[in-house]
């Protein structure tokens, strides 16, 4: 099945106990769209003292500039988004009841029965639904409609939570074998990566590292972070949806799987929002296959990253996007292989290290 | 209207400039060969030229005099295309649009890659009465399996179709928008004495949604714009119903579905046309989006106005445009571009 096994084995390992409680900790984190305090206070933590520069934008942004040494150097900015998709509480129909709109893609009929938490404080509650006991088989053909949802956090939580809140999934971070199961990981994969690369960022660039709100609902937190650094070279580092499973027509071959778990890093040629720069590709596929770091190309599909906001602003800005694959984008728990997000983080800081300004020579091909 | 344009009156030069760039592949993103196209063709007659962090070509012709402005006139260089997502064990390639393809226009279409692979477009086998979506749809390279396959999952065509010199009419694949590129060209040419500083902006990635002229008017600055691109026409039978037609002279937009013409800009192109007594016919465009709409909200905003190659059988591999209206644009383009420009 895995190509990549032994590639990765002989490597330096990258990602261990110190990095798996971290993204652990973000993954556990509540931060949906719009309130991203609880992901940016980690992130404010564990980049202060890794870089020269660190502000929290008017929008809740966290810009992070760590100034390379080197002659001739590259503008990169990366951009990894700390909101996730979630809640918010719209309606309060008393003792605790409180119905919800979504914030982000969530398909709704995967909500019923999903624990959830609520607010800072992460109160626990529940999207209920009829007992299996008291519905009609008519009844249960149908998937339920966000109206008739309501999410319950008992008489007692009827005090601890107000319309405007978010809430998220309740999914708790765990590492089963070789695999990674949690909510949010779409994007705090990309968040750890991200302060991972403050952490050893070479020296012939200066990394301007944002840690956006707001890409769930359009890319938005991104598009004033772009226009505040103005790099010369634009990557999100995002998560992306792999929809890999054997079809159940054996006689079809699976042409949608968009990525594959276990097949490397996710490189974007064309999603929804942006044409990747094709010197930014080939020097991410040159890099991998230099270094012997396995990687895919994501198919060509709709869907978009913060690439899409950075490209298009001010005069323009070459740009890229780079993701871990995941299982189960959007839902209640994602999963990934470890061997993926250790992989695209190799690869992402050697490519790092091999850039100079002489890519951003006009292509004329 | 004469039916059909003598010959004799026609400019080679035009129609051979029209026949190059309609010819020389460029989907969004892959702009590279048609960029060449036209930096040849503009490079001796421009003051300064540059491409830009997207790709867009962007020339000069003019330094600002005394009662004159910096204008920005884009026409993109882009055309709709394909890109490859899957190729599966027996060597067909599933693709993803890039831009507004319609699927009916596909089947049996034939295709070009970048990379110099050609290939035709099949389908599945459709239920009865059921009108085909892209997923259905898969190119044959002639390859015999996966790994004889000439192109893998990235790999980027456009549509072949060669040009069709018809008389009076012209078609080809890509008249959206090089037949507005060439009137730029032509008119950059023409162009001898301005007392404005005018921008060419030959754009990319319009199809995808504007986003070159987006970064171009940004670094350009202008204090007028105007977009150059192709519009729809309701003169087929059983169409819809619009006022543009072909022959009746380039089209002057009021608006589209992406932005209203500036009032001021639309009054100055209708002047600049009576004055030089030429046809124009105004346009209402009720789906459809141009760079106009892009240089319009550049910095804190720039009157911005579209003049409109009226065309036919738009996003197909066989769109129309009349050779009278063609040249007229260019003349059009031409006076706007010499004259003090009054907005009011």
């Amino acid at each position: 099945m895995s190509p990549t096994k032994q590639i990765t084995q002989s490597s330096r390992k990258r990602i261990g106990k110190r990095q798996t409680e971290l993204l652990a900790e973000l993954c556990n984190a509540l931060s949906v769209s719009g309130d991203e305090q609880e992901v940016r206070e980690i992130v404010l933590r564990e980049v202060k003292p890794l870089c020269q520069q660190v502000e929290v934008d008017a929008m809740g942004n966290v810009l992070a500039t760590r100034i390379g040494s080197g002659q001739d150097k590259v503008q990169v900015m990366i951009a990894a988004h700390m909101d996730e998709v979630g809640f918010m509480l719209t309606q309060d129909d008393g003792d605790g009841i409180y119905g919800f709109s979504i914030v982000g893609g969530i398909d709704e009929r995967q909500l019923v029965g999903k624990p959830v938490i609520v607010g800072r404080e992460h109160v626990p509650g529940v999207i209920g639904a009829k007992a299996i006991h008291l519905t009609t088989p008519e009844e249960r053909k149908t998937a339920l409609k966000l109206e008739q949802l309501r999410i319950d956090l008992g008489p007692d939580g009827s005090g601890l939570a107000r319309v405007g809140d978010r809430a998220g999934f309740a999914t708790r971070f765990s590492e089963i074998g070789p695999s990674i199961r949690a909510k949010a990981l779409d994007d705090r994969l990309g968040v750890f990566n991200l302060i991972e690369l403050l952490r050893s960022a070479p020296e012939n660039i200066d990394l301007l590292a944002a840690f956006t709100v707001q890409e769930e609902v359009g890319l938005r937190g991104a598009r004033v972070a772009a226009y505040h650094f103005n790099p010369q070279i634009g990557i999100a580092v995002d998560s992306t949806p792999a929809n890999d499973l054997p079809l159940y027509d054996e006689d079809s071959e699976n042409t949608r799987y968009n990525t594959r778990l276990d097949h490397g890093p996710a490189i974007y040629l064309m999603d929804g929002a942006t044409i990747a720069d094709r010197r930014l590709a080939e020097w991410l596929m040159k890099t991998a296959e230099g270094e012997g770091i396995p990687y895919q190309i994501r198919q060509p599909n709709p869907g978009g990253t913060d690439a899409g906001a950075i490209h298009k602003t001010r005069a323009g800005v070459p740009s890229i996007s780079v993701s871990v694959p995941q299982r189960y984008c959007h839902t209640a728990a994602g999963l990934i292989r470890k061997s993926d997000w250790e992989d695209t983080l190799r690869l992402l800081s050697a490519a790092l290290s091999r850039l100079n300004s002489k890519i951003l020579t006009p292509s004329e091909a | 209207m004469t039916k059909t344009q003598p010959n004799n009156t026609r400019d080679e030069a035009l129609l051979a400039l029209i026949r190059k760039l309609v010819e020389t592949p460029g989907p969004s993103g892959q702009e590279g060969l048609i960029r060449a196209a036209v930096l040849e063709e503009i490079k001796a007659h421009v003051d300064e030229v540059r491409t830009d962090a997207l790709g867009n070509l962007i020339a000069r012709v003019g330094t600002k005099q005394a009662g004159g402005l910096r204008v920005m006139v884009s026409a993109h260089i882009d055309e709709i295309g394909l890109m490859v997502t899957h190729v599966d064990a027996n060597g067909f390639a599933r693709f993803i649009a890039i831009g507004g393809v319609s699927p009916l226009s596909c089947i049996g279409g034939r295709v070009l890659f970048m990379n110099g692979a050609r290939g035709v477009i099949g389908c599945e086998r459709l239920e009865p009465n059921s009108a085909p979506t892209l997923e259905k749809l898969f190119i044959d390279t002639g390859a015999l399996s996966r790994e004889d396959c000439p192109v893998s999952v990235g790999d980027v065509c456009g549509f072949e179709r060669p040009f069709l010199d018809l008389g009076a009419h012209l078609v080809a694949k890509s008249m959206d928008d090089r037949v507005s590129a060439a009137v730029a060209i032509q008119a950059l040419r023409a162009l001898k004495k301005t007392p404005h500083e005018v921008y060419f902006v030959f754009s990319v990635q319009e199809e995808v949604g504007l986003r070159g002229a987006t970064t171009a008017a940004y670094g350009v600055n202008p204090d007028v714009g105007l977009a150059v691109d192709v519009t729809r026409t309701g003169d087929t039978p059983r169409t819809v119903k619009m006022e543009v037609a072909l022959d009746k002279g380039p089209a002057i937009k009021v608006r589209d579905s992406s932005f209203i013409a500036d009032p001021r800009v639309v009054n100055w192109m209708v002047a600049a046309a009576k004055a030089a007594k030429l046809p124009y016919q105004l346009e209402v465009l009720e789906a459809g989006g141009t760079d106009g709409r892009a240089i319009q909200l550049a910095h804190a905003g720039v009157p911005a106005g579209c003049l409109s190659i009226p065309c036919r059988y738009i996003h197909s591999p066989s769109e129309m445009v009349s050779y009278a209206d063609v040249e007229n644009a260019v003349k059009l383009l031409v006076q706007l571009l010499s004259e003090e420009i009054k907005l009011d």
